[in-house]
Formats: structure tokens, C-alpha cells, sequence
């Protein structure tokens, strides 16, 4: 296994400082919107740089991006999120990071917005067999812990969606498919690894509230679920946090959750995937899946010394 | 004890030949939507889910002709076969539909798939069963096999209780849509097994409001 290197950061990447005080200009008009309590459901443009990590494949629709979704809080169909989250207010909004952290710190939008964001087009590789290409906006998620400089006895980053019942109304009523809080986690090492990114839009905007507005996590080699959407707080510990599908059936979603063909889900094969907006009814849209949904030479390393049938 | 107007004897036919066509329309519907792009997001999905939800709406709408007789008086046993032969033309397009459009004829999986996936094992096993009362569904086997001909047609039973399975176990989590067909199914799987002495009940009632009458009008 070829040890893992950063990628160095071509020039013609490095973003031009006008476009770069351009955005804070942007980001400066948006915030007085935010203030104004106006377009909270409204996508804004946002600026990002490219990045070398851009797969050279077909991107999946917007529109099947922004209506094909598992958001359980907003309802268990999957154009439920789209249809019921209307209501949500994605601004203003506060992350917590602590636990064992040097500077346990509350960060608002804002800030997480000025950081230099990359566009980042990864595949996402659904635990239900099904794929998407997506072109997310973001910043590594490594940028941000080391701004609370975490302490030598992390070993876990720990995740938690926000709790509205009011605005998300998979969490109010007589059933509720999951408990919340719904929890996710990384190792330590798997959250700083340059792959991993707390993603703030898509197609070159705001995220829209189906899609985990306004902060979400994306982690390309691993299933979807692990991608907590609309988090408030992030927490190092030392012991593997709860993760809500894992908890719900341990034997069908692992801690660890990385895409693997060689492993299935007991119910259903993981060895090839539906491509969502492509080949249609009756053209083939079912592909190979790839190991670590084709991030193998990135992020293999990482588990060199496990048993992927057991850590699945 | 009219609940709904007797239908003219002329047009028992004709509305039993309506309830195919209608029936069908679901299935025609959805597949003209999914061949015309118009089926949102995993349109092949959409349409095996739909083609299954089906299934099940039939086999308990068979279900349903018995207890519709003995609690309301409502005689539609001239659309049972209708009701069920749709149930199986339905199991047999969400397979194929599952097999040529979702599994793209893939046959080793969809063989992997039937053999280690206990709900596409049940799934399967329902239609193996399905196959025996379609074939049987018509005059001349009724009257060929008499009384076996009701014994065998009680897999209807073990049908629809594998089809409400089926669909629990094919998603993630348990919702309200399971937990509704689970219900029906179970109550009218329960219903087989109060309703002999429900009727008996109901008999010595009718019985015995004749009799009191009749002293009444002897007394009057």
C-alpha cells in the first residue's frame, strides 16, 4: 500500500485575491441578508477555488441531487426532504466544537463561510446501493479542528444534527424512525484526512435544506449515512462515539461504513450500484461499485491492519 | 341489510371485466411514466416498489371479500377471482421488473439474492405459491377439485402474511405503511379464525329474533 501524500497545490490553483476579497465582499452582502431574516430557503452563489480532487465522470442532475434524498428528519421517502423542509431555518446558526480540545470555541456560519472554500466533485455511494456525482463546496474539516486545537488524547471526532421538531417533522409525531439527535463519527485520523470535508453548498451554492443546510459532513469513501447533515455541534473524544444507524442495527451499519463491494449488507449485495439520473428506464445504469467508492489509493492506508469483514 | 344498492344482475359481467382493466391501470400508468423519463430519481425503483405495494393492496382487497359477507352482507364474491389473479399478474411484473430492469437479467446475483436474502427469499416464495392459485383460478378447476380446491387456495393466507413481511423487511426502518398492511393482514388472517363461530352466533340470533316474532304475533 503506497503511503499516503498530500497533493501539493498547483499554482493555477492557488484562488486570484481579487476573486478572494470578492467573496468576503459577497459573504459581507449575504450576512445582512441573513440579518435581515430574509432568504433563508433561497440558494446564494458561492465562490470556491477548484481542487485536484474533481472525479472525470458524469455529474448526477441538481434536480435529482435536491429530490432523490435520505434526510429521516424531514420524513422517510426519499422526495420527502424536498417536500418538507420548507420550513427550516438553516440562518443564523452555530456549530460547537469541544470536548478534548485546547480552545472549545461556538463558531457562527459566517465565519465557517469566510474560510477559503474548494469545489470538491466526489461520488457518493449510498448504503442502499445507489450513487451519485456531486459537485460539493467546502473546506477540509482538518482546517477547522485546527483552529481548537485538539488535545494528544483525541482519538474520535464525534457529530450531532440539530433537533428543530417545530421546522423537522420526521422528529415530531406518534412515529419517529430514528431516536434523535442523529449522531455520527470518524476517527481521528479519518477526520483530518484532506478527503474529508464539512461541505456548506452544491452546484456552486448554499446548501439547500434537503441537502443538510447550511453545514454538513463528506466523507467520499464511506456510505452516505455517515454524512451528518445540518450539524451543531462537533466533540474529540477519546472512546468511538455513537453513531445513530449503527446503534439501530449494528449488523447492518458499521462504525466504520467504508464502501465495499467484497462486503454486502445482509439484505441487500453492495457489489454494484444504481447511478441515479443516468441510462433511465431501460438503459443500464447499474455499475461495478469500487473499493472505498474509488478512493482506494487516498484513503486505504488508513486500515491497513483491519479485517475489512469485521470493521465494515 | 343494504349498504350499498343491489348492481343489476346484466351488469355483474361487465363490472368484474372493468375491475381488470381498472386494476391494471396502476401498472400501465407508472410504466408509461417511467419509460417516458417522467419517474423521479431511480425511476426503475419507483416502479418495482409501486408494481410490490400493488401486489399487496390486491392480495388483502381478496382478503377482504369474506369478512365484507359476514359482518356487512355485502355479496362480491363475483370479484375475488379478479382481485386475485390482479395480486398475481402484479407479484409477477414487480419480479420481472426487479429482475430485467433493476438486476439487468444479471442471473448469478439475482440467484444470490433470492437465495440469501431471507425477504427476497419470502418474496420469492410467495410468488412460487401464487403460481398454483392462479393456474387454478377458473370454473373448471373448481368444480375438477371440489373440496381441495378450497383446502389449496388457503395458501392464500401464507401469501398475503409473506407479502406484509416481505415489505417490512425490504426497508430500513419500520414505518407507518408496513406497520398498516402487518395490521390489516393480521386482522383479517384473525378474522378466519373467529368468524365460524361468529356466524353460528349470528345465525341463533337471526333464529331466535324469527321465533320471538313469531310468538309476538301468535300472543297479538
Amino acid at each position: 500500500m503506497p503511503a499516503y501524500r498530500p497533493p501539493r497545490i498547483a499554482a493555477s490553483e492557488i484562488t486570484p485575491e481579487p476573486f478572494f476579497l470578492d467573496r468576503r465582499r459577497f459573504l459581507a452582502a449575504a450576512g445582512g441578508l441573513v440579518l435581515g431574516g430574509a432568504g433563508v430557503a433561497d440558494a446564494a452563489e458561492l465562490k470556491a477555488s477548484g481542487s485536484r480532487y474533481k472525479v472525470e465522470e458524469t455529474l448526477t442532475p441538481e434536480k435529482d441531487v435536491t429530490t432523490y434524498n435520505n434526510f429521516y428528519e424531514f420524513g422517510t421517502g426519499k422526495g420527502d426532504p424536498a417536500a418538507n423542509s420548507g420550513g427550516f431555518k438553516p440562518a443564523p446558526w452555530r456549530v460547537k466544537v469541544d470536548g478534548l480540545v485546547g480552545k472549545p470555541r461556538e463558531f457562527g456560519l459566517e465565519e465557517l463561510l469566510a474560510l477559503p472554500l474548494e469545489e470538491r466533485t466526489y461520488r457518493m455511494r449510498c448504503v442502499e446501493a445507489w450513487s451519485m456525482v456531486i459537485p460539493w463546496v467546502g473546506f477540509p474539516l482538518a482546517s477547522l479542528l485546527d483552529k481548537v486545537e485538539p488535545l494528544g488524547s483525541a482519538k474520535y471526532v464525534a457529530f450531532e444534527t440539530v433537533v428543530r421538531p417545530e421546522e423537522m417533522p420526521g422528529q415530531s409525531g406518534y412515529f419517529q424512525p430514528l431516536p434523535w439527535p442523529y449522531r455520527e463519527g470518524l476517527r481521528l485520523d479519518e477526520a483530518r484526512h484532506p478527503l474529508t470535508i464539512l461541505s456548506v453548498g452544491l452546484y456552486g451554492k448554499t446548501l439547500p435544506n434537503q441537502n443538510g443546510a447550511p453545514i454538513r459532513l463528506v466523507v467520499p469513501w464511506k456510505y452516505g449515512f455517515k454524512g451528518i447533515k445540518s450539524i451543531v455541534r462537533i466533540s474529540l473524544t477519546d472512546t468511538p462515539p455513537p453513531c445513530t444507524w449503527n446503534l439501530a442495527a449494528p449488523d447492518e451499519y458499521g462504525f466504520y461504513a467504508n464502501v465495499n463491494p467484497a462486503v454486502d449488507h445482509p439484505r441487500w449485495s453492495q457489489a454494484t450500484e444504481n447511478r441515479i439520473g443516468e441510462g433511465g428506464f431501460f438503459g443500464s445504469n447499474r455499475r461495478d461499485t469500487l473499493a472505498f467508492n474509488g478512493y482506494a489509493d487516498d484513503v486505504a492506508g488508513l486500515y491497513s491492519d483491519m479485517d475489512l469483514r469485521v470493521n465494515f | 341489510m343494504a349498504l350499498v344498492p343491489a348492481l343489476p344482475k346484466r351488469f355483474h359481467g361487465p363490472s368484474v371485466w372493468a375491475l381488470y382493466a381498472l386494476g391494471l391501470i396502476p401498472a400501465a400508468w407508472a410504466f408509461y411514466l417511467g419509460a417516458t423519463g417522467r419517474l423521479p430519481g431511480n425511476a426503475v425503483k419507483e416502479f418495482e416498489h409501486l408494481l410490490g405495494l400493488w401486489a399487496l393492496r390486491f392480495l388483502v382487497a381478496t382478503l377482504t371479500i369474506t369478512p365484507l359477507r359476514d359482518l356487512f352482507g355485502l355479496n362480491w364474491l363475483r370479484y375475488r377471482r379478479a382481485l386475485g389473479l390482479l395480486a398475481f399478474y402484479y407479484v409477477l411484473m414487480h419480479f420481472t421488473a426487479y429482475m430485467v430492469l433493476d438486476q439487468m437479467l444479471r442471473i448469478p446475483a439475482i440467484v444470490a439474492d433470492i437465495a440469501r436474502r431471507p425477504f427476497i427469499t419470502i418474496g420469492m416464495a410467495a410468488l412460487v405459491m401464487l403460481i398454483p392459485l392462479a393456474l387454478t383460478s377458473n370454473n373448471w378447476s373448481i368444480r375438477k377439485l371440489g373440496q381441495r380446491w378450497n383446502k389449496l387456495h388457503r395458501l392464500a393466507y401464507v401469501i398475503a402474511a409473506a407479502g406484509a413481511l416481505h415489505f417490512a423487511m425490504a426497508v430500513k426502518v419500520v414505518g407507518p405503511e408496513q406497520m398498516l398492511y402487518i395490521v390489516l393482514v393480521t386482522l383479517l388472517l384473525a378474522w378466519r379464525a373467529v368468524r365460524t363461530p361468529f356466524l353460528r352466533w349470528k345465525r341463533q340470533r337471526t333464529a331466535g329474533a324469527r321465533s320471538h316474532t313469531a310468538t309476538q304475533k301468535a300472543a297479538g
